[in-house]
């Protein structure tokens, strides 16, 4: 069922304070359980492949290794002369 | 552009609590339902306790807590910096203002950049939403909003539109229109509508989608034609003051930070939380994907900036000093996700080195507060608003 541009649709209000203290605990052990199955990769297998990926682009990081003045889209506009 | 179609949920009247919400099919003993993401939440969470009591499910949430805790723990077998030893140190950089963006009449809350890497859109607690060429500082559009307090704004994809909103608690998009006896407030769009303010908004893929967040606690994806709620993600504690969605490779998630302290990793087609983190100890500003989608950063107000490993499930590394006592209000990567940018409430921006943790730059220049801060599409430069009522692009 479309939406009337003349109504616009609200955002449920769903305030954590109208839930019951039980269900709130509800939804977060559910969650939790959730979580808990998730496939975990170590740190140190992560942070190689984070090491590597930036190593591969700092190069071509312009931020990184700086641009020359004259590339530079911002550099100082110059002054002009009239001869 | 993109064509993502998301699952439209019905509109109507909850079967379980006669609200009218966006709807969800259910099955209970083989009966269809429609329920809205709450109840169906609800349900979901049912199952799976039958007659717990309120002790039991909170002992079981805390032993859940402290088994994901372990299990991080057992992978975290080494620290970011360690793995970055090696890695050939940064040389001084010369970053400075190029250019600066006058014209807001109160503090500028947000900015955006546009894909053509020159265009810049800004919002104010004036009301006022601007859009500069940062080249040329000349402003090219201006539009007036009927609320004060403009705390987020966003450019579509396309460079045709903006999106913008605040204490009016909606989400608005307006068409860019070059003729000048058009009046850009009256082809205004009001697509979302939340019960508090809004504090960021960002367009997908297309200019056919907005995600918002708000101070109602809640996120939610909005089709921009229709302004037919098409998912919302309930989870925060609390206000929710920052989202950002993942590289289009890495597919059809978003990250959201709050002032719970957390910071929740969301899958935009069913509404679900993937990851949840909470190390921060004060409000979450600003939250960035890496450039790879693999790991995001997020600033806070504990004045701290930490790197979170999406496959490692928890916090890499930390970005802080003794010095720094000032609360993190913006974050964002540079081009490569060697450099990390933060913008701070003691009116400074802090450049750190991502892999070896340290910090590499200092930039002043802003009088007040910064409060956002963003690279531009092609990494050539970043700008910074402030509370000094001016923006200011360095490279």
């Amino acid at each position: 069922m479309a939406v009337g541009l003349d109504q616009i649709e609200k955002m449920p209000a769903v305030h954590v304070e109208d839930l019951s203290e039980k269900d709130k605990l509800k939804m977060e052990v559910a969650q939790l359980r959730k979580e808990a199955k998730l496939q975990r990769q170590q740190v140190s297998k992560c942070s190689e492949e984070i090491k590597k990926y930036i190593e591969a682009r700092c190069g071509e990081d312009p931020l990184v290794k700086g641009i020359p003045e004259d590339k530079n889209p911002y550099k100082e506009k110059a002054g002009c002369t009239i001869s | 552009m993109c064509d993502q179609t998301f699952l439209v949920n019905v509109f109507g009247s909850c079967d379980k609590c006669f609200k009218q919400r966006a709807l969800r099919p259910v099955f209970i003993r083989s009966q269809q339902l429609s329920y809205c993401s709450v109840c169906a939440a609800l349900m979901a969470a049912e199952g799976l306790h039958e007659n717990e009591t309120l002790a039991s499910l909170k002992s079981e949430a805390e032993s859940l807590k402290s088994k994901l805790e372990e299990e991080r723990a057992k992978l975290h077998d080494v620290e970011l910096h360690q793995v970055a030893e090696r890695v050939e140190a940064l040389g001084q950089f010369v970053m400075k203002t190029r250019r600066t963006l006058k014209g807001h009449g109160n503090k500028v809350l947000c900015m955006d950049w546009c894909k053509d890497k020159r265009r810049i859109v800004s919002s104010s607690q004036d009301g006022k939403v601007i859009v500069w060429d940062s080249f040329t500082t000349n402003k090219e559009h201006a539009v007036t909003m009927p609320c004060t307090w403009v705390m987020a704004c966003a450019y579509a994809p396309s460079g045709c539109a903006i999106a913008c909103g605040g204490l009016d608690n909606k989400c608005s998009v307006y068409p860019l229109t070059f003729d000048k006896n058009e009046n850009m407030a009256a082809k205004k769009k009001s697509v979302a509508m939340h019960t508090n303010y809004l504090s960021a908004c960002s367009f997908t893929n297309s200019d056919m989608q907005i995600l918002t967040a708000s101070g109602d606690g809640t996120c939610a994806l909005w089709d921009v034609e229709s302004g037919q709620l098409l998912q919302s993600f309930h989870g925060h504690g609390a206000d929710v003051l920052c989202l950002d969605l993942a590289p289009s490779e890495t597919g059809n998630t978003f990250v959201s930070g709050g002032c719970d302290k957390k910071a929740m990793v969301w899958d935009m087609r069913s509404g679900q939380c993937i990851q949840s983190f909470e190390t921060h100890e004060s409000d979450i500003n600003s939250v960035r994907y890496y450039p790879s989608g693999d790991a995001f950063a997020s600033g806070s107000d504990d004045a701290t900036c930490r790197l979170y490993d999406l496959r490692a499930d928890r916090e890499v590394a930390i970005y802080s000093k003794e010095s720094i006592i000032f609360g993190a209000s913006s974050v964002d990567f540079s081009l490569s996700g060697r450099l990390l940018f933060a913008g701070y409430n003691d009116y400074t921006i802090n450049v750190w080195d991502v892999l070896k943790g340290s910090r590499v730059s200092i930039l002043f220049g802003h009088e007040n507060r910064v409060s956002t801060l963003r690279v531009s599409p092609d990494g050539t430069a970043f700008c910074s608003g402030s509370w000094d009522h001016t923006l200011r692009v360095w490279a």
